[in-house]
């Protein structure tokens, strides 16, 4: 028994090129000049992860994307890679205590990267990645840039704050593994509720000493892609061209959009005022319901999510003048957090912009925003430090 | 290759089971297959999803943004721009055609959705299923791209969905578990396909139609009795998607012989399933040397490629996204074709005549009408190997063809 099941072992390490791995590596970074990015995506086998991994492949500033999970990441994996776009694409299936997985039981000896190409009969099976206890940590080495949508959505009924207890607890986990293993990296957080979530990341940071708040940017990207389309519908203008700056939070009226800022200057009269905020408010709860149960807003949520990750990566690259809304640490308000303009440039949210002028009816959004942004990063502190 | 027979015992679970039938005794020793990077190289120009022929159009670069797209286009060198020689087509920004997605809620519709919603050649996007499309439009709806996104429920809604479409795409249908073919679904999706092109013939005959759903080598022929059927039969605008065989082709051999991606563009004919899949590698644009060993290996692992997936994917479903990126980029093509654009080349499953089948996939010219040019070429000057392997897929996709014929036939006679 113990004998062929480590011949077994043998046979299968015959096959493992670990140091190819390492060199691969290697060979990017002393190249240098970066021909790509490395991004990582947590929970990239999920709603939003799956099409998010979609558009990221399709980038060409990603040159290496890992997909973590801890279900179906290799299926993923295996569908992307055939994609004839330059990034590399690997998976990390994080598996749990207990479960039967025979082919962990015999690779627990090699916990290296393991490619699995085999020809059995009829099927090819070839796709590289990594399974086994601590894949977070093989995942986040050397990442650029990770990507978080990792959690439960919401059902028909649910706030965003609903979620706090599942997704806090995961969100503690992966940041945990970001600070160890690529503390430098941006990081995007998708899962909700973002307004605490943000802060929860935050402090797991400061407790390991690896807290930069340039590089820790909640995504309201969709926000502001929601805001550009309804806009755009009620004035009959191309969404594309809209640019409405969203400040705040990311749940109900925390999000405040400025819509005496948009792009191209208009005005509105204030039912169309009204009903733009309360529409841009409720914009997730619009999904939620829509889809009656079967899950939030995925594919514009990746849409948006690929936009402000490919604006981080813009920035990370030098261009200038990236400007994205994003929920930051941040001076703007009394609040230790909250949404707004930032200037996206090589050591993450270089510059957060102030909110400038607004009118009175956003400027008693504002405070009720306010009200409530502050208790939800509380909760996400208090999370942390309890 | 070392071949080291496993042991009877031997099965290997990623994330749940999968067990490989008793004909594992093969273990080949994982090539390395990654792409080398060199910062030498430069980044080549984003022209959204590739496809052969005009590099020029912004297509789904689209989601990047401008700023992006100039980025990259200046930190890219000059040379890594294509220049056919040909007249640029450039993007007619008024062009604007209307999408129809049947089966938009499933695993492919709803990434293939997103997809379309970011083209800017798109002004209406109609989404059908039979449940749930209802959340991917609102979803969808959010994302700031002109796209107008409509849902349309069940049979009833079908025809609206239709009215007006300038290209219908058909993903419905259901997916393989492992241990199935393309063929284990036929009775299930040619229900389907027939029962959809009734409608599309109904309602919009003029469009072009793209089957994705499987077994494509029979449901393409399916589609065509019906639209024979009621006197709507254009051969030129009825396609089997096969572009998914051409983006794995490509992503193989340049993994293969480190080519840049951007440059590799091999031609895949024969139909879509199993051997009918059969690269032309001898023909890969750069031209590259290929041993022997390495044609049969490429070549069998881009006919099994979606049994990987489905292999991979462990029950969750085949393959989903790459499909949709590929369906994405035969959708623009067409759409490019339909605006004017006098360079657009795909591979497709049509009606055709370069082999003794009804029914046989090339390369073929896309031009406002549809289906302009067959690419006969192709079919010449292939290599032993290929040719051989020609005559293989041949049995198998005519019985594959004549199984489709057979149920549309006798479907219409059921209904007479």
């Amino acid at each position: 028994m113990e004998s062929s099941s480590s011949q077994r072992v043998a046979r299968i390490a015959a096959h493992l090129n670990p140091p190819n791995f390492e060199l691969r590596r290697e060979e990017c970074r002393a190249k240098g000049g970066a021909p790509g990015f490395k991004v990582a995506i947590l929970g990239a086998a999920g709603g939003i992860g799956q099409s998010l991994a979609l558009l990221m492949k399709m980038n060409p500033l990603v040159s290496v994307l890992h997909l973590y999970d801890v279900v179906n990441s290799p299926g993923v994996t295996a569908d992307i890679s055939h994609m004839d776009t330059t990034a590399v694409v690997m998976f990390f299936l994080q598996v749990k205590e207990g479960e039967n997985i025979t082919m962990l039981n015999l690779l627990y000896e090699c916990m290296h990267g393991l490619t699995l190409s085999y020809y059995c009969g009829v099927f090819i099976f070839q796709v590289r990645g990594f399974l086994g206890q601590p894949q977070l940590e093989a995942a986040l080495t050397g990442m650029d840039l990770v990507v978080i949508p990792a959690g439960v959505p919401r059902k028909p009924g649910m706030t965003r704050d609903d979620l706090f207890n599942i997704n806090a607890g995961i969100v503690r986990t992966l940041c945990e593994g970001v600070a160890k293993c690529c503390p430098n990296a941006v990081v995007n957080l998708i899962s909700n509720p973002v307004n605490s979530t943000v802060p929860i990341a935050a402090e797991v940071f400061k407790k390991a000493g690896t807290y930069n708040p340039k590089r820790l940017l909640g995504v309201t990207t969709l926000d502001v892609t929601r805001a550009n389309t309804f806009v755009g519908e009620v004035l009959g203008l191309d969404p594309k061209m809209v640019d409405v700056p969203v400040v705040g939070g990311h749940a109900g009226v925390t999000i405040l959009p400025l819509l005496s800022q948009v792009k191209p200057p208009c005005s509105f009269t204030p039912e169309e005022t009204e009903y733009l905020t309360k529409r841009i408010q409720d914009g997730g709860t619009e999904v939620v319901q829509a889809k009656a149960g079967a899950g939030s807003a995925t594919l514009s949520m990746a849409y948006a999510a690929a936009k402000f990750a490919d604006a981080c990566l813009r920035g990370l690259k030098g261009d200038a003048g990236v400007v994205e809304c994003a929920f930051v640490a941040s001076e703007v308000t009394e609040l230790p957090f909250f949404a707004s303009k930032v200037r996206l440039g090589r050591a993450g949210a270089e510059e957060v912009y102030q909110l400038g002028p607004l009118n009175e009816y956003e400027r008693i959004g504002l405070e009720k925003a306010k009200k409530e942004l502050a208790e939800s990063i509380q909760k996400g502190t208090n999370f942390i430090k309890k | 290759m070392a071949a080291t027979s496993a042991t009877s015992a031997t099965s290997f679970s990623i994330g749940s089971k999968i067990s490989f039938g008793p004909k594992a005794s093969q273990l080949l020793l994982p090539k390395p297959s990654v792409v080398r990077f060199n910062s030498q190289k430069p980044l080549a120009t984003f022209s959204g999803l590739k496809a052969t022929g005009s590099m020029n159009c912004e297509s789904e670069s689209s989601f990047l943004g401008k700023e992006s797209y100039a980025a990259l286009q200046n930190s890219s060198s000059p040379r890594s721009v294509k220049s056919t020689g040909r007249t640029q087509y450039h993007l007619n920004p008024q062009a604007s055609y209307k999408v129809a997605i049947l089966g938009a809620a499933g695993g492919i519709g709803q990434p293939l959705a997103l997809l379309v919603k970011m083209s800017p050649l798109v002004s209406s996007l109609n989404l059908y299923d039979i449940a749930n499309v209802k959340g991917v439009a609102a979803d969808l709806s959010h994302c700031n791209t002109p796209a107008q996104v409509s849902d349309f429920t069940g049979p009833s809604e079908l025809a609206d969905c239709l009215k007006g479409v300038n290209v219908v795409v058909i993903p419905a249908g259901v997916p393989r578990k492992p241990g199935m073919t393309r063929d284990d679904l036929f009775n299930i999706n040619a229900s389907i396909v027939k029962t959809l092109v009734e409608a599309v013939a109904d309602n919009c005959p003029e469009a072009f139609i793209h089957v994705i759903s499987n077994p494509v080598n029979s449901t393409v022929p399916i589609a065509a009795e019906v639209l024979k059927q009621k006197g709507v039969y254009d051969p030129k605008k009825l396609f089997g998607v096969t572009t998914l065989d051409v983006v794995r082709a490509n992503t193989f051999v340049a993994q293969k012989k480190n080519l840049r991606l951007i440059d590799v563009d091999v031609p895949v004919i024969g139909g879509h399933a199993g051997i009918t899949i059969l690269p032309l590698l001898s023909k890969t644009k750069p031209s590259v040397c290929f041993t022997d060993e390495e044609i049969h290996e490429l070549t069998v692992r881009i006919q099994n490629a979606g049994t990987e997936v489905v292999e991979a994917k462990a029950g969750a479903g085949s393959a989903t996204l790459s499909m949709a990126y590929a369906a994405a980029r035969f959708v623009e093509s067409s759409l490019r074709a339909l605006d004017g654009d006098g360079d657009v080349y795909e591979c497709a499953y049509v009606q055709s005549d370069v082999a003794d089948l009804p029914f046989f996939a090339s390369r073929i010219k896309l031009g406002k009408k549809g289906v302009e040019a067959l690419i006969s070429s192709d079919l010449q000057g292939l290599t032993e190997y290929e040719q051989k392997a020609v005559e293989a897929l041949k049995a198998e996709l005519k019985s594959s063809i004549e199984k489709g014929v057979g149920f549309a036939q006798k479907q219409s006679v059921a209904a007479a």
